[in-house]
C-alpha cells in the first residue's frame, strides 16, 4: 500500500501516561493527521496529566485545558475567535475522553456539533474514567466491571450497553463522523485527512484500550485494539454526508476471543458472551445494510 | 441643587432614551467587542436580542455564538479571548450559578472578559425579579465586580470595565450588574459616547499570553503541591489589589474624557457633615438618596454610601467614608443563607479592629419587592439609633 505515516512528531517524548496506554497514541496520530497548524483543546481526562506538570508539555502545538464539560463550547470559541482574526487555516481539536464525550460534555458536543462550526471532535475511547480510576462511563460496553460496577456477590458488571456517541453524532446530522483505532494508524491518518476536506464539524471516535483499565498486561495494547476490530466489538467505519463505509474485518475473530484476554469481563459466562456475540451480529449486519442503503438525516446545514 | 460627587455637568446633552439593557448593548458596540456568546435568559435577553441584530446588520463587526448552555457562553468566551479577541457574554440568577466553574476558569487563567448580569432572584421558587444574591454568590471567583445605578453607568462601565480588565497590573474579568427591570427594561435618557473618544479612551486589546503557533503553550497544565498553585493564587489576589489603584485611575480618565465622574469604588452622597449613614448599592442607592435629601430637608445630619464595586470591595474607602459617622447602616437586597448580609459582613469585616462604629444590617427588597420610601425611614431610624444587628425589611408575618 502506497500510503505511509507522516514522519513529523508534534507529540514529543516523555509523557507521564501508564505503559501501554492507547490513549498516547491516539493524539500522537491525531496530530500526524491533523499538522502543525492545530490548537487542541483538552477537558478533564488522562489526556489533562499525560503532558505533564506545568510547565512542561508534550504537544508541540498549543494546548488549551479546560473544566470536564466545556470541550464543545471551547472548540467553537476557539474557532470563531480564530476566524475572525483572519486564521481559517487553523485546525481546530477537541480531545476529549469517553466520559467526557459521552456523558458530562454531551450537552456542550451537540450544541458545538449542531451549529456547525468548522472543528474536528476528538473522542478518545477507553470505555471508562480511567484518570480517576476506572469508574463506569456512558460508553463502558455491557458486560465490563468496572470500581463502580464491581461484580460482587450479585455479579453487579454493567448491564447497560454502551452508549455509542458516533451513531448520536450521525443522528444529529453531522458531515463527517469516523470511528478509527490505534491498531490501524493508516486507517486513522486516512479518516483525519478525509475529516480534513470537509468544511463543517467532523466527529471521530478513536478506541483507545487502556490496560491499566481493562486489565491486560500493557504490551498488549495494539493486539486488543485489533482484535476489537476482527471481533466486530468496535466496527470500523466512515460515514460521509449519507453515505457510510465499513470496514469488515479480514481475519474475524469470536467475542469470547476479545473478552477473554481481559479480566474486566473475567466474570463473563456463556450466556453473557452470547448476548454480546448476538449484539455484535446484530450491529454489524445493521451497519452493512446502512453501507448499502445509505442513511438519511436532516442534513446540518 | 443637592448633588453627590458624581457631576453631570447640565451643559451635556442626552442624545438617546433606551432601556439599561439597550444601553449595555451600545457599550458592547462601541467598545469593539470581536466576540460573543450568550444562552437567553429573563432579564438578560434584551441584550443579547441587541447584539445579534447588531451583528445581523453589520453594525458590529462580531462573531456572534448562540450557545446551548450558560456554562458554554462562559467556555466559549474564555476560548476567544484566550485566543486574543475582546469578549462579551451577558446572563442573569440560575444562568450565572451554571456559569460558576468556567468563572473561576477564566479568572484563573487570567483573561479580562467583560460581562453583564442582570440581577435576577434565585429559586425555588421561581421569581424572575430584582434580587442580588446571583452575583454576591459569586464573589469568590476572582472577578471583579460592579453595582450600576443608572442606565447611564451601565452603558460607562462595560467601557471602563475592558480598560480596567485589560490593564497589565489587573489582567482579571470584570462583571457589570444592572438591577432586573427596574434598569433592564425601564428606558431613561443616555448620552451615548463618540465612538472616536472611545476609541482613544479603550485602546485595541493586545493579550500577551494568546493562542500562537509559533508559541506553542500549555494553557492551565497541572500543577502539584509544590508547583506554581499557590503563588498563582496569590499573584490573582495581589493583582485584585492592583486594581483599587487602576480603577481610580481608568474613572478619572474617563471623567477627562467624557464629563461623568464615576469617583472610584464608592460614590459619596451628602456625607460632608452626616452624623449617620446607609451603605446601599444598585437602584436601591437612587431611592436612598432621595429619603436623605427628605431628611436633611428635616435637619436630620444623614449621608449615603453608594457602593459602586463590592471586588475589590473597598474597605479603605468605607473606613474612610465612616469616620466621622456615629452610626452607620448596611442595606442588603440579596441573602446569605445561615449568614448575615454579604455586604454587612464585608463591612464589618472591614471596621473590625479599626473603628468602634455600631453597623447595623437590613435585608430588603428580596424576590423584587419593593423597598419604599418608609421603609427607607425605618432603616435612616434604627440606624441612627446604633445598635446594631440584622433586620428584615417589609417582611409579612406569616401565620
Amino acid at each position: 500500500m502506497p500510503f505511509s505515516i507522516p514522519e513529523e512528531e508534534l507529540m514529543e517524548p516523555g509523557h507521564t501516561a501508564c505503559h501501554g496506554c492507547g490513549a498516547t497514541l491516539a493524539m500522537r496520530y491525531v496530530l500526524k493527521g491533523m499538522g502543525e497548524k492545530t490548537v487542541v483543546s483538552v477537558p478533564a481526562a488522562c489526556w489533562a496529566v499525560i503532558p505533564g506538570a506545568m510547565p512542561n508539555r508534550t504537544l508541540k502545538v498549543p494546548m488549551v485545558y479546560t473544566p470536564f464539560a466545556a470541550t464543545g463550547a471551547v472548540i467553537s470559541g476557539l474557532r470563531g475567535s480564530l476566524d475572525i482574526q483572519g486564521k481559517s487555516d487553523y485546525n481546530v481539536v477537541g480531545f476529549a475522553g469517553d466520559g467526557g464525550t459521552a456523558d458530562i460534555g454531551l450537552q456542550s458536543l451537540s450544541g458545538a456539533m449542531e451549529r456547525g462550526h468548522n472543528v474536528f471532535y476528538i473522542m478518545y475511547d477507553n470505555e471508562a474514567y480511567m484518570n480517576t480510576g476506572v469508574q463506569r462511563s456512558g460508553s463502558t460496553p455491557f458486560g465490563a466491571e468496572t470500581t463502580t460496577t464491581p461484580v460482587g456477590k450479585e455479579r453487579n458488571f454493567k448491564k447497560q450497553q454502551k452508549k455509542i456517541v458516533a451513531d448520536l453524532m450521525i443522528a444529529q446530522g453531522v458531515p463527517y463522523v469516523a470511528t478509527a483505532t490505534i491498531a490501524y494508524p493508516e486507517d486513522l491518518i486516512r479518516k483525519i485527512g478525509n475529516a480534513k476536506k470537509i468544511s463543517g464539524p467532523k466527529f471521530i471516535q478513536i478506541l483507545a484500550p487502556c490496560p491499566t483499565g481493562w486489565y491486560y498486561p500493557p504490551e498488549k495494547s495494539v493486539e486488543v485494539s485489533r482484535q476489537a476490530v476482527q471481533s466486530g466489538i468496535f466496527p470500523l467505519f466512515e460515514y460521509i454526508n449519507g453515505s457510510i463505509k465499513v470496514t469488515k474485518p479480514s481475519k474475524p475473530i469470536s467475542v469470547r476471543e476479545y473478552v477473554s484476554g481481559q479480566k474486566r469481563f473475567a466474570h463473563l459466562d456463556d450466556n453473557d458472551i452470547e448476548k454480546i456475540q448476538n449484539t455484535v451480529n446484530k450491529r454489524m449486519r445493521y451497519l452493512l445494510s446502512m453501507e448499502k442503503e445509505g442513511i438519511f438525516v436532516l442534513p446540518a446545514q | 441643587m443637592r448633588r453627590g460627587k458624581i457631576k453631570m455637568r447640565v451643559m451635556q446633552k442626552h442624545n438617546a432614551i433606551m432601556t439599561g439593557n439597550e444601553a449595555v448593548a451600545v457599550g458592547v458596540k462601541l467598545a469593539r467587542v470581536g466576540f460573543v456568546s450568550a444562552y437567553p435568559i429573563t432579564p438578560q435577553t434584551t441584550i443579547v436580542e441587541k447584539l445579534a441584530e447588531m451583528v445581523a446588520n453589520d453594525d458590529l463587526d462580531a462573531k456572534y455564538i448562540e450557545v446551548e448552555s450558560e456554562h458554554s457562553a462562559m467556555a466559549a468566551v474564555f476560548a476567544s479571548e484566550l485566543a486574543g479577541v475582546r469578549s462579551y457574554t451577558a446572563t442573569s440568577s440560575h444562568g450565572l450559578l451554571y456559569m460558576h466553574e468556567m468563572l473561576h476558569w477564566t479568572a484563573g487563567q487570567r483573561l479580562p472578559v467583560v460581562m453583564s448580569v442582570v440581577n435576577r432572584a434565585l429559586g425555588p421558587p421561581w421569581n424572575i425579579w430584582s434580587e442580588q444574591t446571583d452575583t454576591m454568590n459569586q464573589k469568590d471567583t476572582g472577578w471583579m465586580q460592579v453595582y450600576c445605578e443608572s442606565n447611564q453607568e451601565a452603558l460607562d462601565t462595560i467601557l471602563m470595565g475592558y480598560r480596567i480588565a485589560e490593564s497589565q497590573d489587573v489582567m482579571l474579568p470584570l462583571m457589570s450588574m444592572e438591577d432586573a427591570f427596574i434598569l433592564s427594561h425601564t428606558s431613561e435618557p443616555v448620552i451615548i459616547p463618540e465612538q472616536e473618544k472611545v476609541d482613544e479612551f479603550l485602546p485595541k486589546l493586545d493579550l500577551k499570553f494568546r493562542i500562537d503557533l509559533k508559541n506553542p503553550m500549555g494553557y492551565g497544565s497541572y500543577t502539584p503541591p509544590d508547583g506554581p498553585f499557590m503563588e498563582l493564587k496569590k499573584d490573582l489576589m495581589e493583582s485584585m489589589k492592583n486594581s483599587r489603584e487602576v480603577i481610580q485611575k481608568v474613572t478619572g480618565d474617563f471623567a477627562r474624557t467624557f464629563d461623568r465622574d464615576y469617583s472610584g469604588l464608592i460614590e459619596q452622597y451628602r456625607m460632608d457633615d452626616a452624623k449617620y449613614a446607609l451603605i446601599a448599592s444598585g437602584t436601591l442607592a437612587s431611592t436612598g438618596k432621595y429619603v436623605v435629601n427628605q431628611l436633611r430637608d428635616e435637619g436630620e445630619k444623614v449621608g449615603l454610601i453608594r457602593l459602586r464595586f463590592f471586588r475589590p470591595f473597598p474597605d479603605e474607602e468605607i473606613l474612610s467614608a465612616v469616620s466621622n459617622l456615629e452610626s452607620v447602616g448596611v442595606l442588603d437586597r440579596s441573602i446569605s443563607l445561615a449568614a448575615n448580609g454579604f455586604t454587612a459582613t464585608e463591612v464589618r469585616s472591614a471596621l473590625y479592629g479599626k473603628s468602634d462604629i455600631p453597623v447595623t444590617g437590613f435585608t430588603a427588597g428580596l424576590g423584587g419587592r419593593d423597598v419604599r420610601i418608609d421603609d427607607f425611614l425605618d432603616m435612616f431610624k434604627t440606624t441612627k439609633k446604633g445598635k446594631g444587628g440584622n433586620h428584615y425589611i417589609n417582611v409579612k408575618e406569616v401565620k
